[in-house]
């Protein structure tokens, strides 16, 4: 899984019907100080997030279909949660 | 799912059989300002997009689901075709301090009318 912010929305008419009345978020991954890691992806959402969330997403199908609907769906990410805190040891960033 | 663009189209003759009549595109991955990002790679396609046109794909097992039943030998698909992308708005810039900013006034004295008049 992986920390994130959503960062935007996509809107796409002809999509899979599995991905229809779900939002489609954009989420950029971040390092555990905050900043990025890599490009944006794309994650279907099933907890409500909106822009500015940090969320957590999961990136593999097994996990993102069930959190998002029924099994044997072409989803390979979703946004499962919200992160309200990060407790570290000291001297992990 | 990952955001990229149509850049062209791949023709094989000879394939897996569950392959046969499966269109398959070049994909460019791309970040949400639409700049290239990353290397081209091969998907099938459930969409029929055109050349140009922003998708996004999914990648592993799940891309054949889209395709069932057939399922074919595949690992990336495209499922949908974006319309648009809505990012949050950059951070208003921070204001910049006007150019002749007054000094602090000296202390115990009245600040003169001419470093307050802008």
């Amino acid at each position: 899984m992986l920390i994130a912010r959503v960062v935007g929305e996509l809107v796409a008419t002809y999509k899979h019907p599995s991905h229809e009345g779900r939002k489609i978020l954009l989420v950029q991954p971040l390092n555990l100080d905050g900043t990025n890691r890599g490009v944006a992806l794309v994650a279907l959402d099933s907890v409500d997030a909106g822009i500015g969330d940090k969320v957590l997403v999961v990136t593999e199908g097994f996990g993102a279909c069930t959190a998002v609907g029924p099994t044997l769906q072409p989803i390979d990410m979703a946004v499962i949660g919200f992160i309200d805190h990060i407790d570290l040891l000291p001297g992990v960033s | 799912m990952y955001l990229g663009r149509v850049v062209g189209c791949v023709w094989s003759t000879v394939k897996n059989a569950n392959l046969e009549g499966q269109r398959m595109l070049v994909i460019q991955p791309v970040t949400p300002e639409l700049a290239n990002a990353g290397q081209r790679i091969i998907c099938t396609d459930y969409t029929g997009a055109g050349a140009g046109e922003i998708i996004y794909w999914v990648r592993g097992r799940e891309a054949s689901y889209a395709l069932l039943p057939k399922e074919p030998a595949t690992d990336t698909t495209v499922v949908a075709i974006v319309d648009s992308i809505h990012l949050k708005p950059a951070a208003a810039p921070e204001p910049t301090p006007p150019a002749a900013a007054a000094p602090p006034p000296a202390k115990g004295r009245k600040p003169s009318r001419k470093a307050n008049s802008c």
